[in-house]
């Protein structure tokens, strides 16, 4: 029992994190599949949180998690997919992917290996002090020294935004839907109007005329 | 006290070893919890007894009134009914994420009260990141609805569960952009210090006056956020019976329930939090208290009941239209009119 607490914490986090990943693509559901792939951006935000990221963990879950998973999860579920046609084909499809997955892994090792960042390239950052806030440290630098890449890429989203937009809107001529700004402006008068009337008094029936009618009955 | 612990540090400690911080920091921790949920729970069950008086009152009826003096111990028949019901399992629903589902729906509620400060020593963990823990945390109910409504296997739940996806997603984010007023004017995501900033002579100088466009659309935003009245299509019982929870019942249904109410107090909480000074007392004269805060949580409940016995429901498009047509915009515009306040000199947040 030589392991720190947060050592332990990221073996538990990592293993999971790996396993969860497995079952992403291993899970013969969709459904389930992505509910693994948000549990496992859940143990990436526990790895970061470890790390003092505290501003990425948690805009990982509230982004990805809270938003853009809810929306696939939302697709997902709405498609009718037939998961036997999905794995026909598979063997033949098998060397091409494996092809491509050795090339990733590769190029992966490549990188992360050793020389660039390895244990001595990239020492362990010293441990930051009590009162540093990693969120203000990262506001900082996103609006002073990285503003213009900053402003570049919410650009570059935002015209994403339209262009799905633009891509998805048909304006059909026969289309029945109502424009909820129209209806909430209506008043109640436009509706129905209050006529001021002379009451109208029914004269009594006469006896003599309820007899006659009784007679003919 | 002190005794104990010292019994405690003698006999308990060496058992653990070098592990002793880490294990008793856990267990003063799940002390803390329990001391929070606890009451909380109490809270969430009398709030059903008090929006059936307070709704019944409103429509000059009684209410519930046979249960214990003044109907006082209906919420415990309630729960003891609900716990002895059977749980019933629809025989084509997922079985595993049919039981997720109220999990997934009550442990955001609960996890959500770590950072609330209910007095200025009362908080369970004062991170600096606090709003947006609440946030993220916030924002993972909407998976024991949708998993709960996808799961049951039935046309009604997947309806309900829909509706409540695009309804919480659309309205956490005006939620989210009212907040940021708040943070421009208090200068920290420490829910602590967003109180403190508050302070003031009277509660004049809470942020509900300088940002009240904002903490009305926050409370608006809260109500969609919790699908209560007049926004609770999720549950519309005269169209998709209620919604992602046909299916359930027993404990499994009150689990739904009490991660409602429990949202409907977070909600509370975080407006007292953020627009009503928290713990802070309205005049300077009193003392600041954990009362203080209760009192504000509660009156912001009863606007939750004033609301449900006031309005009729909105229809799904207007609910939407409201959210990203009205709210957005108005918040845009607030944050930009807020910047401006502050670097003009009647900035009143120094």
């Amino acid at each position: 029992m030589t392991m720190d607490f947060p050592t332990v914490l990221f073996y538990v986090f990592a293993s999971i994190l790996v396993l969860s990943a497995l079952r992403v693509i291993t899970a013969r559901n969709p459904v389930h599949a992505v509910l693994f792939l948000v549990l496992s951006f859940f143990n990436a935000a526990g790895l970061w949180m470890l790390l003092h990221a505290e501003f990425l963990a948690i805009m990982l879950v509230m982004v990805y998690v809270g938003a853009v998973m809810v929306l696939f999860l939302f697709v997902v579920m709405m498609l009718d997919i037939n998961i036997e046609r999905l794995r026909q084909g598979f063997w033949s499809y098998l060397p091409v992917g494996a092809v491509i997955g050795l090339i990733m892994a590769g190029e992966m090792a490549l990188i992360l290996g050793g020389r660039y960042f390895g244990l001595e390239a990239l020492p362990a950052p010293a441990v930051p002090a009590a009162d540093y806030s990693n969120t203000k440290e990262l506001g900082r630098l996103l609006f002073t020294d990285y503003v213009y890449p900053f402003e570049l890429a919410s650009v570059i989203l935002l015209v994403a935004l339209i262009a799905a937009v633009l891509l998805t809107l048909r304006q059909r001529k026969d289309n029945k839907a109502m424009n909820p700004s129209l209806q909430v402006r209506v008043k109640a008068a436009d509706r129905w109007r209050i006529v001021k009337m002379d009451a109208v008094v029914e004269a009594p029936a006469t006896p003599a005329a309820d007899a006659q009618e009784g007679g003919k009955a | 006290m002190d005794a104990v612990l010292a019994l405690i540090n003698q006999n308990v400690a060496p058992l653990f070893g070098a592990w002793w911080p880490e294990v008793s920091i856990t267990l003063w921790t799940v002390i803390k919890v329990v001391l929070i949920v606890a009451p909380l729970m109490l809270c969430i069950a009398y709030l059903t007894l008090a929006e059936r008086k307070i709704l019944a009152w409103m429509h000059v009826r009684i209410g519930p009134n046979r249960v214990g003096p003044l109907g006082l111990l209906q919420p415990i028949a309630d729960g003891v009914k609900l716990l002895l019901k059977e749980i019933i399992f629809p025989t084509r629903a997922n079985k595993g994420l049919y039981i997720l589902g109220p999990i997934m729906a009550i442990a955001p509620a609960l996890a959500a009260w770590a950072v609330i400060p209910f007095s200025e020593e009362w908080v369970l963990a004062n991170i600096d990141a606090g709003v947006l823990y609440l946030l993220a945390v916030s924002s993972l109910g909407v998976y024991g609805v949708i998993i709960a409504g996808w799961a049951s296997n039935s046309k009604y739940s997947f309806l309900g569960a829909m509706r409540a996806a695009g309804q919480m997603v659309s309205y956490e984010v005006s939620m989210g952009m009212a907040l940021i007023t708040v943070l421009m004017v208090s200068g920290s995501l420490n829910l602590n210090t967003i109180v403190e900033a508050q302070r003031g002579a009277t509660f004049f100088s809470w942020n509900w006056l300088p940002l009240l466009p904002m903490f009305i659309v926050y409370l608006v935003s809260g109500v969609a956020e919790t699908c209560r009245a007049p926004f609770d299509v999720v549950e519309g019982e005269s169209e998709i019976v209620a919604g992602h929870m046909v299916e359930y019942s027993g404990m499994s249904f009150a689990l739904f329930f009490l991660a409602e109410y429990g949202n409907m107090w977070l909600i509370a909480a975080m407006t007292t939090t953020f627009f009503l000074g928290g713990w802070l007392s309205p005049v300077s004269f009193l003392p600041d208290s954990f009362l203080w805060f209760f009192l504000k949580a509660s009156f912001i409940i009863f606007l939750f009941l004033w609301f449900r016995a006031t309005f009729p429901r909105y229809r799904y498009d207007q609910i939407m239209r409201l959210g990203w047509k009205v709210f957005v915009p108005i918040c845009l515009a607030w944050i930009l009119v807020v910047g401006l306040w502050m670097l003009s000199p009647l900035n009143i947040w120094k």
